[in-house]
């Protein structure tokens, strides 16, 4: 019998690293920057929250810890430590218009080296014998359930007991969404992704609008990483274990087709097929398991195809997505 | 009122704008007038789109000064421009195709508050209720015709209230009957005391439209004077530079005889609609025939089935060769038709579409038509760079050099070289369409003149133009397409205007009444 209870709040944990990315990709395509370093981006994010966090409980004993400070610190190192991979994609990109695959590929290969050099060191200076860093006073705080989530039976399981920055990501989904759709500013962001020239002759700010969008992308992107450590791993950093998923938040983006509040529900199957392997009983034929690991792969590519047989303008990725834009091109 | 009239809503002086080693504009003084229409004329590449770009803020002076009611001002960006009540109707489109004709016409206004689209589409529906224009404002951009979107960008400009406005070919791309109504719409906002600038190459238009004309030659101020005092011929000798004679010189067909034989010719689009429609006729060799019909009469589909590019559901297509042998060329693919001499110009709306590749240079975009010519491992650079060379100086394309990629080009030199490769490859068959689209009548005149030499060294031409006063001093004989059927074939000398505008429209030139 496949266990849906158990199940679901498994596929929402998988979920939120990737929602965090995809929306944060989502807006920086929107300014039409396809910024390939989220993997890299979200991987310096989950470093930073980590490192952040691993000071503050050498400072402090654990029974001293100040709830708020041991969420704020990290929180805040995370954000810094993505708003600036964010800023460097930006000035190589925007400012000195280079090409955005290679940068963005560049930038996720640094990332991963960044986050693996930093969470060696801190592994050794914590003197560990074993290849990680617990973190666990601190992912307490994260991943604190809400008060009901264990008096309301299936009902709590179901949407109730998860950390804060789940939520988090839900409600910075729906806000841009919201933003993108609805507000002065979203409407000129779209314009600068879909037509740079465009919206620049409108007197648009194209650089400005890029850069803060790139940014606050990179800056929401890191969250994941830092939800990854903090909430879903239970604060154990270990070299490499964040894996692929931030290649699956960009691949998320397109499933969505560049509609964050699509981005909710779509990255909880993303998450259920990624773990989908666990819960479906394949006896000792362990080969089946991996094969069941490419399902959201599969079904990436199945979107992939739909999405452009039906070529709906509105389906489309963002017109200039790629491109750089200098004003006195002819 | 007269002394009001005196001080020149925008004053242009010693306006100079280079781009690389390019001087697009070299200290250029415009003075613009409310209550007027000026006609900016200019070859291509003469640097009237440069020059009035300057103006909306898209690109900024290297030196000069701009004054605006007397005051001297700095235009640094687009946003200085509206500040100053100058708006400009590109010649490509500014609107974003994913978004609805309100939501391109509040884009990047700092208007206070919440945006509210409905409050912008029903300021939208009063700007139009006063000109004239008729725009939804909630329909999406790529559903729109290009007239449409014309009207858009008028009205995005007039929502932010300028009382400067600047087309640029604002009819290139419409019909008559649009560019009619475009034309009533000016004159009101000229009677409404606006001041319009109009960059057009039509004469017919500067001589119905205008009030006054300025011209620019080679980035250069040549002279401003009214267009009641002027003439078609000496302003394109002003243009140009030296007297250019307006007349088209058509010599006799040499020795025709049938080269294509098409018959019973039926194509269908991919929604399966019919393009053609049991066409019948004979192009033949040494003359030219003129295809004459309203846009998407058939008149693609016919040359695309003939060059091997469309699927034929019905009809046969023979080529005749010198000895008389006829073959078969439909089911061929286009590269054994291009072999045998079939050489394609066709210059679709927005001229780089087909046949050049934007990013690529001239040598290289020369490189497409030869390269399969070649039979090492290595291209052969130097036969096409040669040709570039002479296509550059033959048909005086403005360019900074054979290395420069095409897009960088203006879009009459684009055209230029295109037109220009195609003659290169000596073709036994010359099919153009559309060959003199957005071109200045200097270089239309060099176009003209090209194809009728073709013509005398016994080439089968056909000319798919838009121009009926071009087509019948141009053509030998004009096939006039009407909805995919042929209306009839008429000789170019002797046919009437009337009586091929009727053909057009109505089946055989009758009415139905």
């Amino acid at each position: 019998m496949f266990d849906f209870i158990s199940f679901f709040p498994r596929a929402v944990m998988q979920s939120i690293p990737l929602l965090y990315g995809a929306t944060g990709e989502t807006l920086t395509e929107k300014s039409g920057n396809l910024n390939l370093g989220i993997p890299g981006i979200m991987y310096v994010g989950a470093i930073c929250g980590v490192i952040g966090a691993f000071f503050y409980e050498q400072a402090v004993p654990a029974e001293q810890m100040n709830a708020i400070l041991a969420v704020l610190i990290p929180m805040l190192c995370c954000l810094a430590g993505s708003a600036l991979m964010g800023l460097l994609y930006c000035f190589l990109t925007v400012t000195l218009r280079a090409n955005q695959n290679v940068t963005g590929l560049a930038m996720t290969t640094f990332g991963v080296g960044f986050g693996n050099f930093f969470g060696g060191s801190l592994i050794k200076i914590s003197g560990a014998d074993v290849p990680s860093i617990a973190l666990s006073a601190t992912s307490g705080f994260f991943a604190k359930k809400l008060p009901l989530a264990e008096t309301t039976g299936w009902f709590g399981k179901l949407f109730l007991s998860y950390g804060f920055l789940a939520y988090l990501a839900i409600v910075i989904a729906l806000g841009a969404s919201y933003f993108l759709k609805r507000t002065r500013l979203g409407l000129q962001l779209r314009a600068v992704g879909e037509n740079p020239a465009t919206a620049d002759a409108a007197g648009i700010d194209i650089g400005r609008y890029k850069y803060v969008a790139t940014t606050v992308g990179s800056m929401i992107a890191g969250l994941g990483g830092l939800y990854y450590v903090m909430d879903y791993a239970n604060g154990v950093w270990s070299n490499n274990a964040f894996g692929d998923r931030g290649w699956l938040a960009i691949a998320l983006v397109i499933f969505t087709i560049w509609r964050p509040n699509v981005g909710i529900l779509s990255s909880i199957l993303f998450g259920g097929l990624y773990i989908l392997y666990l819960f479906i009983p394949t006896g000792t034929f362990m080969a089946m398991k991996e094969l069941y690991k490419m399902l959201p792969y599969l079904v990436t590519i199945v979107v992939l195809v739909i999405t452009s047989m039906r070529n709906k303008r509105e389906d489309q990725p963002p017109e200039s997505l790629g491109k750089p834009y200098f004003r006195e091109e002819r | 009122m007269e002394n009001l009239e005196k001080i020149p809503a925008v004053k242009m002086r010693d306006i100079s704008k280079s781009f690389g080693t390019v001087l697009a504009n070299d200290k250029v003084w415009l003075d613009i007038y409310r209550g007027e229409i000026l006609a900016l004329l200019g070859e291509n590449g003469s640097g009237k789109t440069t020059l009035m770009n300057m103006l909306s803020g898209i690109y900024f002076p290297d030196e000069g000064q701009i004054f605006i009611d007397d005051k001297e001002v700095v235009i640094a960006s687009p946003r200085d421009a509206f500040a100053h009540g100058i708006g400009m109707i590109h010649q490509h489109f500014k609107l974003v195709d994913v978004l609805t004709a309100a939501e391109n016409i509040v884009l990047g206004l700092k208007e206070p508050g919440r945006l509210n689209i409905d409050k912008v589409a029903q300021k939208v529906r009063q700007i139009c209720d006063a000109y004239g224009f008729d725009v939804d404002p909630y329909q999406k951009v790529y559903n729109m015709s290009v007239s449409q979107k014309q009207t858009v960008e008028i009205v995005k400009v007039l929502y932010r209230g300028a009382d400067i406005l600047i087309l640029d070919e604002p009819t290139a791309v419409l019909t008559p009957q649009e560019t009619d109504k475009l034309f009533a719409v000016l004159r009101n906002m000229r009677d409404a005391g606006k001041a319009i600038v109009i960059i057009t190459h039509k004469m017919h238009e500067v001589m119905s439209l205008s009030d006054r004309v300025a011209i620019l030659r080679h980035g250069q101020f040549v002279g401003d004077m009214p267009t009641k005092a002027t003439t078609a011929q000496e302003m394109t000798n002003m243009m140009v530079g030296r007297p250019v004679s307006l007349n088209i010189n058509r010599p006799d067909p040499v020795d025709p005889k049938p080269r294509i034989v098409v018959e019973g010719l039926t194509v269908r689009d991919i929604e399966g609609s019919v393009k053609l429609e049991d066409v019948n006729f004979t192009i033949r060799s040494g003359e030219i025939l003129g295809v004459a019909g309203i846009s998407g009469s058939g008149q693609k589909e016919l040359l695309e089935a003939i060059a091997g590019l469309q699927v034929v559901e019905k009809g046969s297509i023979r080529y005749v060769d010198d000895q008389g042998h006829q073959e078969e060329l439909v089911g061929k693919d286009p590269l054994e038709i291009a072999a045998k001499g079939v050489a394609l110009s066709f210059v679709p709306e927005d001229r780089l579409g087909m046949g050049l590749v934007g990013s690529m240079d001239l040598t290289d975009n020369m490189m497409l038509r030869s390269f399969r010519k070649g039979h090492s491992l290595f291209a052969n650079r130097k036969a096409p760079r040669e040709l570039a060379e002479r296509v550059v100086k033959e048909l005086e394309v403005n360019t900074p050099g054979v290395s420069t990629p095409v897009r960088r080009l203006s879009g009459g030199n684009v055209q230029k070289v295109l037109v220009g490769r195609e003659i290169a490859s000596a073709p036994s068959v010359l099919l153009t369409a559309y060959a003199v689209r957005g071109l200045d009548i200097n270089s239309s005149y060099t176009i003209y003149d090209l194809i009728t030499k073709q013509k005398l060294a016994g080439v089968a031409v056909v000319y798919v133009g838009e121009d009926l006063d071009v087509l019948l001093e141009l053509c030998d004989r004009i096939l006039v397409l009407c909805g995919g059927k042929v209306s009839g074939i008429v000789e170019g000398r002797g046919a009437s205007k009337p009586q091929v505008g009727m053909m057009m429209t109505h089946l055989g030139g009758k009415t139905n009444a």
